[in-house]
């Protein structure tokens, strides 16, 4: 048997069931493999190995008696922005450096109660802002692929640790491409669901009417059987959806004969350079040999998408971000003159640049004067954004496109322009602004750097997406690429 | 001469008996922030969950007033810093308010009525409370009341004087203790106040600069706080001075408001729509399940009992003026089957005595069936109104019921004619001289002179005699 950590999640858990192997060995295997590679990575930001172990060694003990439940005792890792009892959550930021949360958002609970055993907390953009992970407070994400090259954001510890076999799955979240972009320049595969597909409960806030948390892993089938066990109504948020959720898994093996595939014009315009375009080429090519057909699709609003979602979501995260303020939890400055300088000073220095320029970017919106000609006129664009995606998909089952119009960047290459930062999210935000569904998925590799291409869907219709993916991912080996620096570690 | 313009926005807590977005408790009084959850901490990652309870009672208060009911409200952030607002922002709502124009109409001193038009009433929750004194240089915040629901309700800028202020907000107090909303109690903050106040002479139509007085805890100092804020503004303009728009605060102690900050000094608010929260769509089930459990209004109820008792408007109006003293009312009225009757003694003797105690009626000690009793024996001339008050003393003190008091008191009002006869002979041959001056006295001086015989006969009988009776004999006997 081939080394624990090169199983996918759901080889390991045939593994499990066949007998081949324990929780406490896989466990074991993860937790070895982190201690080897995170000084270099820093994938994790805390890494709980010994409630992992307690809790392997109970899923064992509990399988043994035939009382385990399909999932019990299979790894996962969860972005740092999901709150857990009694373990630090620290949001990437040095405001919340020391912040331990008495309860567990509602993701967390779900992967509790199937038994899966959480090895840690995983890095990322503070409060999920950026498209790099260079802006946490713990020091930047190295990309597996190449260190000198960043993972993307804000889910570049999750999508690394998976790239880097540190875990075969991970919660992230994504509120303007976080899953998607990351999953691309890693050479993963990650689902962003339908807004309101999974409780935001316990989950810090960025942009709340955007924010969705998903999952990160190597195939379309362990992101099918993992959305399983997180999606679905949760009363405790009143935005997540009562809509019921289907097997996932039970769907995965649906055939792409029949499927009409749009293809977005504005993605395939010359924003995309020459080897993106090939690799989309390539792309287009499988999913039509294999029985799809392709239309042509026009998303009008596009291109007013990137200023609009940088309108909504700063405003939002300006005002979510207030309950930072030094008074009941998170960093507080030292010895206060007096109130003002209480919030000035803790929030000055709890906050990091990215974080501090998207708060007075949203003030600025929302504020008296400027709110119509911002906030409001960014709404009305989001309408817009809407109703061409309810055009396409009078037109299309899927759109397909790329991700990221390039690979992965090198370090602090984009860190002093935020305009071209933003632009990272330019295929990535619409679906944010709809609130549906989309994927990455592994793409040929473009001078040993991963791609990605990205598959958006009606709302709920993640079943869709994933055996769409599925389909590919039969076909090709496009997902089972490894960094080969890593392979002998 | 200046005319007063004033707005008042009201707040009043609902009594649901747990918190708009959250599931703690919301009773009044328990030790500091052990009435916060995790939701009113404004944990992070942590989202509201709105309380049906509350729409339940902010579109019964709507219709109370006549209003629109908005089918498609929206709840907004209104953002500011502060220690007890622990989110860093209020939910509230903006321009998509749960219930929107209504009116309600209020009784001036001259028995005329005038509709007031209410702008809006809409939902939000309430902020903790700041604490200065228990912690040395130090603020300690409790946040049991943050999450608490409160219905805001705003006027138009149409009364025109403090006492209309007082009587629009005393109707608001009857409907919302009528609807059972809300237990309107002013000392511990169930309903607040702000007052919007501008002056403008007398047949100019541009409105003044107006200032606003925050957080007026009580009907009088409502009625102080404005008539200081209008004497105020007219000295400042009479000196030549110019009003700014400002928020000021009424120090009861000395009568006066003062500036608490100035327009330039506010906060810019920066209200978008809360997007942990949809919007609320109320659909006509649910009006329509309001609106049939809402009770009988005040206004409906002094009506009715104008026509069913036999009472005033005036008397009605003060009766009805409290759900439960109106109840209270209407089962004496009842049980004795004397309305007029009833109505003087629960406005006389029963108010002044829960004003002079500081109790509600549910506490007071006299029950209806009772009070009923002993007008029942005014009625059947067993009690007059000196002996029906010393009954009522005794009520109060716990010495027994109604019969038993008038017994072992010795207090049944003599209507044997043949005792009272005596008493009336006993008076005129003791005061020939007045015999003498009432015979020889014109007719008009005569009625008034024979008070002096029946406070005779009084006295004699020890209150007891029946003054209708003595009254009769009395005039046939000096007339002979």
């Amino acid at each position: 048997m081939s080394d624990l950590t090169d199983l996918t999640f759901s080889q390991l858990q045939r593994a499990l069931n066949e007998g081949a192997t324990s929780s406490l060995e896989i466990t074991t295997a993860y937790l070895d493999r982190i201690s080897m590679l995170n000084s270099d990575l820093n994938v994790f930001i805390t890494v709980t190995g010994e409630n992992a172990l307690l809790s392997a060694k109970n899923a064992d003990i509990a399988r043994s008696k035939g009382i385990s439940g399909p999932f019990s005792g299979l790894p996962i890792a969860h972005k740092d922005i999901f709150c857990t009892n009694g373990v630090s959550t620290t949001c990437g930021s040095k405001m919340l450096a020391n912040f331990v949360a008495p309860y567990d958002a509602h993701v967390v609970s779900q992967c509790n109660k199937a038994g899966l055993v959480s090895l840690g907390k995983l890095n990322m953009d503070e409060f999920a802002m950026g498209s790099s992970n260079e802006n946490s407070f713990f020091g930047p994400v190295r990309n597996p692929w190449d260190s000198r090259r960043v993972p993307g954001g804000s889910s570049g510890g999750s999508a690394a640790a998976v790239a880097a076999r540190l875990t075969p799955l991970a919660t992230a979240t994504d509120t303007g491409g976080s899953i998607r972009q990351p999953a691309a320049l890693t050479g993963t595969s990650g689902l962003k669901p339908t807004y309101g597909r999974v409780s935001r409960f316990g989950m810090i806030a960025f942009a709340s009417s955007l924010d969705q948390g998903g999952l990160i892993a190597r195939t379309a089938e362990d992101i099918a059987l993992g959305l399983g066990i997180i999606a679905g109504y949760d009363q405790r948020d009143s935005t997540s959806a009562e809509e019921p959720v289907p097997s996932y898994i039970d769907t995965i093996n649906q055939k792409l004969s029949g499927l009409k595939i749009g293809l977005p014009k504005q993605f395939f315009d010359d924003r995309l350079n020459d080897s993106m375009r090939q690799v989309m080429d390539c792309v287009v090519t499988v999913f039509e040999s294999f029985g799809a057909s392709t239309v042509s699709i026009s998303l009008d609003h596009v291109a007013e998408s990137i200023p609009a979602y940088y309108v909504i979501s700063s405003a939002e995260a300006s005002s979510n971000l207030s309950r930072f303020d030094g008074v009941r939890f998170g960093y507080r400055a030292n010895q206060p003159s007096d109130l003002t300088d209480l919030y000035e000073r803790s929030r000055s220095e709890g906050f990091g640049r990215e974080a501090k320029r998207r708060i007075l970017m949203g003030t600025y919106a929302l504020s008296e004067g400027y709110y119509d000609a911002y906030y409001k006129r960014a709404q009305q664009i989001r309408r817009l954004i809407k109703q061409d995606f309810d055009r396409a998909f009078e037109a299309c089952d899927l759109l397909l496109g790329p991700t990221t119009p390039s690979t992965a960047f090198v370090l602090g290459e984009k860190s002093s322009d935020p305009v071209a930062m933003y632009l990272e999210d330019i295929y990535t935000v619409a679906t944010n602004m709809a609130g549906l569904p989309g994927g990455s998925f592994q793409a040929p590799l473009i001078d040993g750097l991963p791609s990605g291409f990205q598959l958006t869907g009606p709302a709920f219709s993640e079943g869709r997406i994933l055996s769409a993916a599925h389909q590919i991912q039969q076909a090709t080996d496009w997902h089972t690429k490894h960094p080969e620096r890593l392979r002998n570690v | 001469m200046y005319e007063a313009v004033i707005g008042l926005e009201v707040h009043v807590q609902l009594a649901t008996l747990s918190k708009i977005f959250s599931s703690s408790s919301t009773s009044f009084g328990a030790e500091p922030n052990t009435q916060a959850s995790l939701i009113d901490l404004g944990m992070p990652g942590i989202l509201p969950v709105p309380n049906a309870k509350a729409f339940e009672m902010a579109v019964k208060f709507g219709l109370a007033i006549d209003a629109e009911i908005g089918k498609e409200s929206v709840f907004d952030r209104k953002n500011y810093f502060y220690p007890d607002l622990p989110k860093g922002y209020q939910i509230t709502q903006f321009d998509k308010p749960i219930v929107g124009r209504g009116k309600i109409d209020i009784t001036l001193d001259d028995e005329t009525t005038k509709c007031i038009n209410i702008t809006r009433a809409h939902l939000e929750e309430d902020a903790g409370k700041s604490i200065h004194d228990i912690f040395n240089g130090m603020t300690g915040v409790d946040l049991n009341r943050a999450g608490t629901p409160l219905l805001e309700i705003v006027s138009e800028p149409e009364l025109r004087s403090a006492k209309e202020a007082v009587a629009y907000l005393k109707v608001i107090h009857s409907f919302i203790r009528y609807l059972d909303i809300s237990d309107g109690n002013m000392a511990e903050g169930s309903m607040r106040c702000d007052c919007n106040v501008s002056i403008r002479p007398n047949g100019i139509d541009k409105l003044g600069t107006r200032t606003e007085i925050k957080n007026v805890n009580s009907f009088r100092f409502v009625e102080k706080a404005i008539n200081s804020e209008i004497n105020r503004q007219i000295e400042v303009l009479e000196d030549g001075g110019r009003i700014i728009q400002e928020t000021r605060l009424y120090d009861p102690g000395r009568d006066e408001t003062r500036s608490m900050r100035s327009k330039e000094e506010a906060n810019d608010y920066r209200y978008f729509p809360d997007p942990d929260l949809l919007p609320v769509v109320i659909d006509d089930t649910f009006i329509n399940a309001c609106r049939v459990a809402l009770p009988e209004l005040p206004t409906a109820r002094k009506a009715r009992y104008v026509s069913d008792y036999g009472i005033t408007n005036y008397d009605a109006g003060v009766l009805v003026a409290d759900r439960e003293v109106a109840d209270y009312f209407a089962d004496v009225a009842d049980a004795s089957g004397a309305g007029k009757l009833a109505a003087n003694w629960v406005m006389g003797s029963v108010l002044a005595e829960l004003k002079q105690s500081g109790k509600n009626i549910s506490d007071f000690a006299i029950s209806a069936p009772i009070l009923a009793q002993l007008i029942r024996r005014i009625k059947d001339d067993t009690l007059n109104s000196k002996t029906a008050k010393i009954v009522f003393e005794s009520l109060l003190a716990g010495e027994g019921m109604v019969d038993t008091i008038i017994e072992t008191k010795r207090l049944a009002q003599m209507t044997d004619t043949g005792a009272l006869q005596n008493i009336v002979d006993e008076i005129i041959l003791n005061n020939p001289d007045q015999v003498t001056n009432y015979k020889t006295a014109t007719a008009d001086k005569k009625a008034k002179m024979l008070g002096f015989f029946v406070g005779q006969a009084m006295k004699k009988s020890q209150g007891k005699a029946n003054p209708q009776a003595v009254n009769q004999i009395l005039n046939s006997k000096l007339s002979s």
